[in-house]
């Protein structure tokens, strides 16, 4: 029973590949442009009971289309409630309520540290991004965090310009040592490969190859050398159905939004 | 529609917004306009610029297109803000000229995240000096804002981050209904503007119409007239944001201002032909519709 595999764009594989990872039923803290498509996307597949939170305010919400903010109308008119955002993030997240932190980034170190804020020096900076966002609380309390980026050296650095939302620190138990209540990053979801903290160390490891992807590809994509673990396993294909969904879904979104594209932000 | 008879009671004054910015702004003034992405107070930061208000202290979660308006205009010496993006589209390019090239000003910055930003409006709300989040161990953040700090709990002796209360000298929002009294309803994401209204010192309140009866049910979000200053009829005045049950987004402006704001010059021709030289919001609405029925034509 082999049905020919359907083509698809190294985004899509990636958007794919994090949808996967949120359960039904979990509690999803979403970030805006990849982390909510693929969180959408899971909503729209696998996990229909998946509650999604947005830091503006709504709880639950089911967007018809891909919001282009993170406080369109449409994620209020399909919440579940909508409350202001020191509730969001005092009574719902802080409070211990959120499963997984679903976030971008613009650079990103070997412990899954990011940076949001600057490239070069913080005073005299070469390129000023928007910041921290939600970004920080979020990764200290949510349950667990899963990242989505596309891979390239540039964004996947040996050292942070700046860390705005901290990983795993420098390693090992630093979580644990600073306090910080949630497990931090379980996976970082790039356009050719899937990582994973190593168990011990949390470094992140390559696990998971998108199909076609090589060793060397990845290597050449990051700024450190990158570990692989003994054992990788190749990303299955989207299905037929995930492709569908997401397409149509952004077909959906571009319909709504006329020209606008839904961009990372 | 808009009247603004008086009544007997204690009550927000209901004014034009040129009036309400003239008596209640003042240079060197920090200012809060707030509005997560829904119901952002566009017109009232319009009105700011063209009464070419000076030296601010600017506070948003957000900063969005309204504070590089304000920002580019050279209204603003400091910003504190937790996220500088155009949402959905990209850059804050007046924000980042003024940060990275120092135009048309040095703009001193101090950031933060959502979650204690809006938390310190909190505080600033219930009168307490600081407010108190779990965050920021290990991050950069607090080596570059002395705001934050960090503090032992007195009782499980947890180590916590502080921020300082935020209260502005005005906050501004935009809402979507005040009665004849000037107590006003909103609805739809909330965002800190209650919060920002009851930590300010003043608050003028632009709204999209003014109803006999604001048939609200119990809990809804609303601003009691004897908590604000003053209260300004300007419909459409979230526009390009959008105001829940009125009118949506325009994220064609959205987009369109990456391209407006990207070089001085064209910016600075924007503010003028748009902000500076139009009476008030609806002469803006007007000029920018010419504009571009203009640029679709060519």
């Amino acid at each position: 029973m082999t049905a020919a595999q359907p083509a698809y764009t190294t985004n899509e594989i990636m958007t794919v590949a994090a949808a996967r990872l949120l359960k039904n039923g979990a509690v999803c803290f979403v970030g805006i442009g990849l982390p909510s498509t693929a969180a959408n996307l899971a909503r729209l597949t696998h996990a229909p009971d998946i509650v999604l939170i947005y830091e503006s305010g709504p709880i639950g919400a089911k967007p018809p289309v891909l919001p282009l903010s993170i406080g369109d109308g449409n994620l209020a008119e399909t919440a579940d409630t909508v409350v202001s955002t020191p509730e969001i993030f005092r009574y719902w997240l802080q409070g211990g309520r959120v499963d997984v932190g679903f976030l971008g980034a613009a650079q990103i170190d070997r412990f899954a540290n990011i940076n949001t804020t600057v490239i070069g020096d913080y005073k005299r900076p070469a390129t000023r991004l928007p910041g921290a966002g939600g970004a920080p609380e979020i990764a200290s309390c949510a349950s667990e965090v899963v990242l989505l980026l596309k891979q390239s050296a540039r964004a996947f650095v040996k050292k942070l310009d700046f860390v705005t939302s901290v990983g795993h620190l420098d390693g090992g138990d630093a979580r644990k040592r600073l306090g910080l209540p949630g497990k931090g990053p379980v996976a970082v979801v790039t356009d050719l490969c899937l990582m994973e903290p190593d168990p011990s160390s949390k470094e992140l490891t390559v696990t998971h190859l998108h199909p076609g992807i090589t060793r060397e590809e990845v290597t050449k994509a990051t700024g450190w050398e990158i570990r692989f673990a003994g054992t990788l396993t190749e990303t299955p294909a989207p299905t037929s159905i995930e492709l569908e969904t997401l397409r149509d879904l952004e077909r959906r979104t571009k319909l709504a939004h006329g020209n606008v594209v839904a961009t990372s932000t | 529609m808009c009247r603004t008879d008086s009544s007997e009671f204690p009550m927000a004054e209901i004014i034009t917004l040129r009036e309400a910015v003239a008596a209640l702004v003042r240079d060197g003034d920090t200012v809060a306009m707030e509005g997560f992405t829904h119901l952002i107070p566009f017109a009232a930061g319009h009105e700011v610029i063209r009464q070419r208000r000076k030296q601010l202290t600017l506070v948003r979660l957000t900063p969005d297109v309204i504070y590089d308006q304000l920002i580019g205009a050279g209204c603003a010496k400091k910003l504190i803000f937790s996220w500088g993006g155009n949402p959905g589209v990209g850059s804050l390019h007046r924000l980042r000229d003024a940060v990275e090239r120092d135009w048309p000003a040095p703009l001193e910055i101090q950031e933060h995240g959502h979650g204690d930003l809006s938390n310190a409006y909190v505080s600033g709300a219930a009168n307490l000096p600081f407010a108190v989040i779990r965050a920021y161990a290990g991050s950069d953040l607090p080596n570059h804002n002395d705001k934050i700090k960090f503090i032992e709990c007195p009782f499980t002796g947890e180590t916590l981050a502080a921020v300082p209360a935020i209260n502005p000298d005005v906050t501004i929002i935009h809402a979507q209904k005040a009665d004849r009294k000037g107590n006003v309803l909103l609805w739809g994401i909330l965002g800190v503007q209650k919060e920002a209204v009851l930590a300010a010192k003043k608050a003028i309140v632009t709204v999209e119409e003014i109803v006999d009866d604001l048939k609200a049910w119990p809990n809804a979000c609303i601003l009691p007239a004897w908590t604000l200053a003053a209260v300004c009829c300007v419909p459409g005045g979230a526009f390009p944001s959008y105001a829940h049950g009125y009118y949506e987004r325009d994220n064609r402006f959205y987009q369109a201002w990456d391209a407006i704001s990207r070089e001085r010059e064209i910016f600075q021709n924007w503010i003028k032909t748009h902000i500076l030289n139009t009476l008030d919001f609806s002469e803006f609405r007007r000029v920018l519709a010419e504009s571009a029925a203009v640029s679709v034509r060519q």
